[in-house]
């Protein structure tokens, strides 16, 4: 008996997790349906499976610019993001002093700040880096890159801070005897122990660069510099949805995304929660 | 006087160091985040239509008042309110019993926890699209095809059921990231206080409400805290799903601020909309925070 309710029970999760993907099933069945089978029947697996629809949409979307960008601006910012963010937590914690502790506290405050309260005179002021130290700040993937640094940089040096403080000194120490310097030292032995954090920093800011839609459209006016939901969201501003078109765009969108969980299925449940958890 | 100079280099090198290490995203972040949001709070106090060359005219805290006589503004703060307060409530909710049926010993747990978890990695944008469809043309067929019209319908053209809408995508995104902190907090409870329990003779529910609920408060402080603080800010599926639409009834405050800075380019106005959504964002989630801190249990 109590067997037979077990199975139930799960039937029922079962049931209710299909449920939970619905909308990504229905996207599917329909990118491959004409205008006229898509209305006929919405949650039908489509009568045949054509690639025609994927074509036109990769082509209004410019698709593989747009895959292109949204992987140069992810890789890019998360490289510095890293390499910054571990540099400045590891010398924050060794020199604890009340420098540091501003400093650290300046970063974790800021937290807090919404984008959109930073948003507009943000632009002001890389408008006016771009006027007058002519650095084009502005409608390149560089300035766009930069800022992600910048907003990426307190969560990261957050993580850092916390994982520096519960590793013991004495091996650097030991290494700084030996004759090695500060660089040598973070770069041959403190860095590569940061590494569970390193990809807690990266799961988190993969999920935050390549989903981001606000701050590329703000800073980014050029058509082939568009990343991803930016030309997803130009696809759907153009014209009347032409609904079997835009679910070919939008499983083109989900594709990778999809790639990327299967493959670091563990790292991101993990990376996530620890996120959160030091929060 | 050898012994201090070596010394004096030594402290000088470290400095050098430390200048070297701290300075790089220092100087990033303050250009990006500490300046212009420095700056932020005295285009506040001025009215300027954005144009570089049109003058800035100093008004003091006349915007800041303004914003009380500002209906579109008053009604998306209710809005942003509603929907928080639901949200954040069904968020938490759905996200922990998810978590405590994949914390179960049953055997479907690892595929319940993959299939939840995914439409979080999926944008907020593209998430609006998707559901665009399925509250739009889908509920239309169904309605059409079942005659239960009076559920099945396009959503998004009523005020009340598109603010039902966002909030069911915002459900949909969210319950399964938080689910993930949850199954955290209980898998960290020690098995034999659960053990002690049993053995003392507490059901299933006293265990949950008695034993385990009390040792996972840390878990709701931060729950609670991404929950708020996500959804008050929410812009990416209000942009997507209902635009703010039918007729300014969904639109959430980012929306409202981006809407004045950008659509009507009222960008001191704006600006000081920001400020007190700042304000307003920065008192509710410290507040939660330190209430539900207060209430965590030491190991």
């Amino acid at each position: 008996m109590k067997k037979i309710t077990r199975f139930i029970i799960q039937v029922i999760i079962i049931g209710f997790c299909l449920l939970h993907l619905f909308p990504i099933y229905i996207v599917f069945v329909n990118s491959f349906k004409d205008r006229q089978e898509l209305y006929s029947n919405m949650m039908a697996p489509p009568s045949e499976f054509t690639l025609e629809y994927y074509k036109l949409a990769m082509e209004k979307m410019n698709f593989f610019r747009a895959f292109g960008n949204s992987i140069i601006v992810t890789v890019a910012s998360i490289a510095i993001i890293v390499l910054l963010a571990s540099m400045t937590a590891w010398m924050l914690v060794r020199n604890n002093n009340r420098l540091s502790k501003l400093i650290f506290f300046v970063f974790v405050a800021t937290m807090i700040i919404p984008f959109q309260t930073i948003m507009m005179p943000l632009m002001q002021v890389m408008g006016w880096i771009r006027d007058t130290l002519h650095i084009p700040m502005l409608n390149t993937l560089g300035g766009l890159i930069y800022m992600n640094v910048g907003f990426g940089a307190s969560m990261a040096v957050f993580l850092y801070h916390g994982f520096i403080k519960s590793i013991p000194i004495s091996l650097e120490e030991a290494a700084t005897i030996d004759g090695c310097n500060k660089g040598r030292v973070f770069f041959s032995i403190v860095f590569p122990m940061l590494k569970p954090t390193t990809v807690t920093v990266m799961i988190l800011d993969v999920i935050w660069i390549w989903n981001d839609y606000l701050l590329p459209s703000l800073t980014l006016s050029d058509k082939a510099l568009r990343t991803i939901p930016l030309s997803t969201a130009f696809f759907f501003g153009q014209f009347t949805i032409e609904w079997n078109l835009a679910m070919a765009g939008l499983t083109l969108t989900i594709i990778p995304v999809i790639i990327f969980y299967v493959a670091a299925q563990k790292h991101i449940v993990k990376g996530v929660a620890a996120g959160a958890v030091k929060m | 006087m050898k012994k201090g100079m070596v010394v004096n280099m030594r402290k000088r090198k470290d400095k050098a160091w430390y200048v070297l290490f701290v300075i790089p995203l220092l100087f990033v972040f303050t250009t990006v985040v500490i300046v212009p949001f420095v700056i932020g709070i005295g285009y506040s106090f001025i009215s300027w239509d954005g144009m570089p060359l049109n003058p800035k005219t100093f008004v003091g805290f006349d915007n800041y008042i303004r914003i009380f006589s500002d209906k579109r503004f008053l009604s998306s703060v209710t809005h942003t309110l509603l929907f928080t307060v639901i949200s954040v409530l069904i968020i938490n909710v759905i996200g922990l019993g998810f978590a405590l049926v994949v914390t179960s010993r049953l055997r479907i747990r690892n595929a319940v926890r993959t299939m939840l978890f995914m439409p979080y990695l999926i944008g907020g944008l593209i998430l609006g699209y998707i559901w665009k469809f399925i509250f739009t043309d889908l509920f239309k067929m169904i309605g059409e095809i079942t005659g239960i019209n009076n559920i099945f319908f396009s959503w998004l053209l009523n005020p009340r059921y598109a603010l039902v809408a966002m909030i069911v995508v915002t459900t949909w995104q969210m319950a399964g990231y938080i689910m993930i902190i949850y199954i955290n907090g209980i898998q960290s409870i020690p098995e034999d206080v659960v053990e002690a329990a049993k053995v003392d003779g507490a059901g299933f529910w006293r265990t949950l409400l008695h034993v385990k609920f009390p040792l996972i408060m840390p878990s709701f402080t931060i729950c609670l805290f991404m929950t708020l603080s996500n959804c008050f800010k929410i812009f990416d599926v209000n942009v997507s799903l209902t635009g703010g639409g039918p007729n300014n009834s969904t639109e959430m405050m980012a929306m409202n601020i981006y809407n004045e800075i950008f659509s009507l380019n009222r960008y001191g106005y704006g600006q000081a909309k920001a400020i007190v959504f700042f304000i307003a964002v920065a008192t509710i989630t410290l507040i939660q925070v330190a209430i539900t801190k207060k209430r965590e249990v030491e190991m």
